[in-house]
């Protein structure tokens, strides 16, 4: 098979970027707003604690923040746009021929390893993206592209931070 | 005329409909781009796959390009658009962390949930701990509001920080783009490694 026709390669990565832009774009010219992913799992969390614990969502501050008393959190807009990405990564996955359930690692590292440290790395993302009011996507990608210097910020942050650290995890990929 | 939903030009319900539908085409994105893939996306920090940078920063130059350009020709209004706050500290040590969580576990949030659609099994232990982690925050909120809410600068922008016009910042980080791309690329030759292969067109 000649590399051009492989159906499992990615597509050039200044063309991919430049479409991510367009999304971006359109997402502020459309809604206002740009690309965001940790927002969603917060309002799943807001959600699901005032309906199981109302009482403790409505003494604690966070949930009195950002609360339903602001948003319907099962309504908002980052819900919807990640409902799109599951789809939207899956049709794409679908078409190259790459849906398959599997645990990727460096083959130094058993599964098990693997599988922990990345519920560890997911805690510390899911803490960090409230603290930082963003991820890379809603903090980082779209900060950036509107020139919010909280967004340049939080991106030297985040790319800064993984380089210092990654002599210390290298058993992980590499 | 835009934002079109601030504008009132589609209705509320309408823009959820829009972000169900630019969620789909950013998934579609990260996914064949292969954000799919930890190993891809750790390849960054180790030199041997640099796709994270070109592909983040080719977006972050469209989009402020884009952005200039339709508030040019009229067509966005930039006052009305979302800005993110910048609380300084709080950046920071958000970012910090984030970056952590970032090497240990070979996603980010967005690209964890591309990663799942296609059935990769640590990414499902990604978003397990993404919730475990906000749930965290939310709960032991008392205990870092004040480092959350420190050193609010309200919402400044680069180029009024270093006193130049929008269209001269967005030239500038072009430019420091495109010096990164040539690094990435020279990375990627250095850092090659014989059991991963760079798999794309």
């Amino acid at each position: 098979m000649t590399k051009d026709n492989n159906p499992k390669m990615y597509m050039n990565p200044y063309l991919g970027g430049a479409l991510l832009g367009l999304v971006l774009v359109f997402a502020f010219w459309v809604s206002g707003r740009g690309l965001g992913a940790s927002g969603a799992p917060k309002s799943l969390i807001v959600a699901g604690v005032e309906a199981v614990a109302p009482a403790h969502a409505s003494t604690a501050t966070f949930y009195k923040e950002y609360g339903s008393a602001k948003e319907n959190p099962w309504k908002a807009w980052l819900v919807f746009q990640m409902m799109g990405v599951v789809v939207g990564g899956f049709i794409s996955g679908a078409f190259a021929g790459r849906l398959k359930f599997e645990v990727e690692k460096s083959p130094k590292i058993t599964n098990k390893i693997r599988i922990i440290f990345a519920l560890i790395g997911g805690i510390l993302f899911g803490f960090g993206s409230q603290l930082g009011r963003g991820c890379t996507s809603g903090s980082a990608l779209t900060g950036m592209a509107v020139l919010s210097v909280g967004g340049f910020v939080t991106m030297a942050a985040i790319f800064g931070t993984a380089f210092g650290l990654a002599y210390f995890a290298r058993k992980l990929w590499i | 005329m835009g934002p079109l939903v601030v504008n009132e030009i589609i209705s509320p319900e309408t823009n959820l409909f829009f972000a169900f539908i630019i969620g789909i085409a950013f998934g579609f994105v990260l996914e064949i781009n292969g954000f799919s893939s930890s190993r891809r996306l750790a390849g960054m920090f180790y030199g041997y796959d640099t796709t994270v940078l070109k592909v983040f920063f080719t977006a972050a130059i469209v989009g402020m390009i884009g952005i200039l350009f339709l508030s040019l020709f009229g067509m966005l209004d930039l006052s009305l658009i979302y800005i993110n706050p910048t609380f300084l500290w709080s950046a920071i040590g958000g970012g910090v962390i984030m970056g952590a969580g970032f090497i240990l576990g070979g996603y980010c949030p967005g690209t964890s949930f591309a990663a799942a659609s296609i059935g990769k099994l640590d990414a499902l232990a990604f978003i397990g701990g993404l919730f475990i982690g906000i749930f965290i925050f939310a709960e032991g909120y008392p205990l870092w509001e004040g480092f959350y809410e420190a050193k609010d600068l309200g919402y400044p922008l680069l180029n009024n920080l270093i006193g130049t016009s929008r269209g001269m910042m967005t030239f500038l980080i072009i430019l420091v783009a495109l010096a990164m791309f040539w690094v990435g690329e020279w990375a990627e030759k250095k850092f090659a490694r014989a059991d991963y292969k760079i798999n794309q067109h």
